[in-house]
């Protein structure tokens, strides 16, 4: 989604809430400028069919083409404690959360879901971007918490899906101690013996990309995806030289030995299923049983 | 950096004292008495303005230059101080200092962000700012503490993690993410103070504790309130309402059940009364220590797992 998709769409949501409603029938590609149309667009998972580049998509669209057959049923976010800071900058934070529900309809930036894929069932903890930029306070950290325990009791394995730019800081110092509490929800994980995946999307970054994020047992990130601790210009202000073009994006953390795969939308279902057959398919015990 | 502006009357009182000390030997008992008066009255001042520091005010003294620092506590506290250095891998990193030592009797790992004491040790120290070769050096240590059954003590101060190239290219995110997930599975006791500032990500790295406590003074927030006043406000300037929202003093994280205790600082604050403070800090491992010695792996990595996962739910 393009800044000005990005721009009009809630106004339009607002007024006609219920319906998905095209903004534009046309929309140029933020990578390559070319036109897209919307349908070929939808039929594409939202890849730039002119260049590849992978644009933003919506939680909903994302959860459809991961679980087998686009079937999966969601399971409802852990109740947390509002606004326990009280925080106010130039707006008040507990009005900055209603608005962004109002907004996306959703409670937080996240989303659980289970169902299968390739077979193999999964839990997946899926960031909305567009709530409040995907941060980590205490209902996602939450979460994550509840995707990993309902992994483990259904022996099912947990992939999370971040899409942030870190942590919530309206919540202060419980949005930071978010990042031990996911990391221990993948320990309950890793205890059980489950596997752990973590598909890297546009962007993780900050306290997001420095905690559960990088402890997957196999990480997966999306083509151009940006991934880092810290922010691009705040790091061209403290070295004083220039980054190179692809700093901090999937491919060049692949050069880095970051992730395992830059792995292209459409592949993901197949390459998921793939992986998990071979971590959790019963066959794999058979040399222990010869 | 090294003069605070709420301090100002204070420092000049505290400037005039030492002077008049240096020329007591001749109308000794006229100027004794002067002294004694100016005393009082910087010893006032002190009390007003430091029984109700507010947040910003606190950001500044924790960060002040005169404040113990990690090496400060090691030098006082631990005996038989052997430094370990490097991640065996890349390089050694000296914004996290880490070794074995004696505290009491009781063999530990101790480690802590240094952020040195002048212009030539800030720049060795990289002002405290750690890359992922210490965080990796840290994950090392706390394997080590682990297979020999040593508890491990960490001193908190940095403004953050390091932002640099290199730092993202050796992966900073992992460094952090696996320098926590080192910490809930070390199975000896952590105790972790923090004794200045407590800077985010780059903080928690090394301070998922069973015991968790913060100088009187000291701040631990999940950004500084000058990055937080930028994003939020959009201008620096609106610092200290960012430090007021917040809450990162120990007082507030202590209310909100983040934090195990506050340990005291001499009036005035550490940076005036290092030996004072570094007692203080002492006492408390000391009760740190008896409370979680002797200790059963399981059992501890269950609670520090508890421990951190309570966090918010009792608001
Ligand atoms: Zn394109």
């Amino acid at each position: 989604m393009n800044w000005l998709t990005n721009f009009i769409r809630p106004r339009i949501n607002s007024i006609v809430p219920s319906k998905e409603v095209p903004d534009n029938l046309w929309q140029k590609c933020p990578s390559c400028e070319g036109m897209l149309f919307h349908r070929d667009l939808e039929e594409s998972s939202k890849v730039c069919y002119h260049c590849g580049h992978h644009l933003r998509i919506t939680v909903k669209e994302r959860l459809s083409i991961m679980f087998d057959d686009g079937q999966y049923e969601t399971v409802e976010l852990p109740k947390v404690a509002h606004d326990p800071l009280k925080f106010k900058d130039r707006k008040k934070y507990a009005d900055r959360l209603k608005e962004s529900q109002a907004k996306t309809g959703l409670k937080d930036a996240m989303t659980i879901a289970k169902g299968t894929i390739g077979g193999q069932k999964a839990v997946i903890a899926a960031f909305n971007f567009s709530f409040m930029g995907g941060s980590m306070g205490m209902a996602v950290g939450e979460s994550i918490v509840k995707a990993a325990e309902i992994a483990v009791k259904e022996k099912a394995a947990l992939i999370t899906i971040p899409s942030s730019g870190g942590a919530r800081m309206q919540e202060g110092m419980l949005s930071l101690v978010q990042m031990p509490r996911s990391i221990i929800a993948v320990e309950m994980v890793k205890d059980a013996g489950l596997p752990y995946i973590v598909l890297l999307t546009d962007p993780t970054t900050g306290g997001v990309s420095a905690s559960f994020a990088m402890v997957g047992d196999i990480h997966l990130a999306e083509p151009g995806s940006t991934i880092g601790f810290a922010g691009r210009r705040v790091i061209e202000e403290t070295v004083r030289e220039t980054l190179p073009d692809d700093f901090q994006t999937a491919e060049y953390l692949l050069d880095h030995g970051i992730v395992d795969m830059v792995v292209q939308r459409g592949d993901l279902r197949d390459t998921i299923g793939r992986i998990l057959n071979l971590l959790m398919s019963t066959e794999k015990k058979s040399k222990k049983a010869a | 950096m090294s003069q605070l502006d709420f301090e100002k009357p204070i420092l000049e009182l505290e400037g005039k004292i030492a002077e008049l000390r240096n020329v007591s030997g001749e109308n000794g008992v006229h100027i004794a008495e002067e002294i004694s008066r100016m005393e009082e009255k910087s010893s006032r001042l002190l009390k007003q303005a430091y029984g109700k520091l507010t947040p910003a005010q606190k950001v500044q003294v924790a960060r002040h230059q005169n404040r113990p620092h990690c090496s400060d506590y090691i030098k006082a506290l631990i005996q038989d101080f052997t430094p370990l250095a490097g991640d065996r891998n890349f390089a050694e990193d000296h914004a996290l200092i880490a070794g074995l030592g004696r505290f009491g009797g009781q063999s530990c790992i101790i480690m802590g962000h240094e952020k040195g004491s002048d212009t030539e040790s800030r720049i060795k120290h990289n002002f405290g700012m750690v890359r992922p070769e210490g965080y990796r050096k840290a994950q090392r240590l706390m394997k080590m503490a682990t297979q020999f059954q040593i508890p491990v003590i960490t001193f908190i101060d940095t403004a953050g993690a390091y932002p640099g190239k290199g730092a993202e290219e050796r992966g900073q995110s992992e460094a952090i993410a696996k320098s926590i997930e080192s910490c809930l599975r070390t199975e000896v006791p952590i105790i972790s103070i923090v004794i200045g500032e407590g800077g985010s990500g780059g903080a928690i790295a090394i301070a998922v504790a069973d015991k968790i406590y913060m100088l009187e003074h000291s701040i631990y927030s999940v950004i500084s309130p000058e990055g937080c006043a930028s994003i939020l406000w959009r201008s620096g300037e609106q610092a200290k309402e960012a430090a007021n929202a917040l809450k990162l003093t120990a007082q507030d994280l202590y209310s909100m059940k983040l934090i195990d205790g506050i340990i005291n600082e001499p009036l005035g604050g550490a940076h005036r009364h290092k030996e004072e403070t570094i007692k203080n800090v002492k006492d408390t491992i000391d009760g740190a220590l008896q409370d979680l010695l002797p200790w059963d792996a399981k059992s501890l990595i269950r609670t520090r797992r508890e421990k951190f996962l309570a966090f918010g739910r009792n608001l």
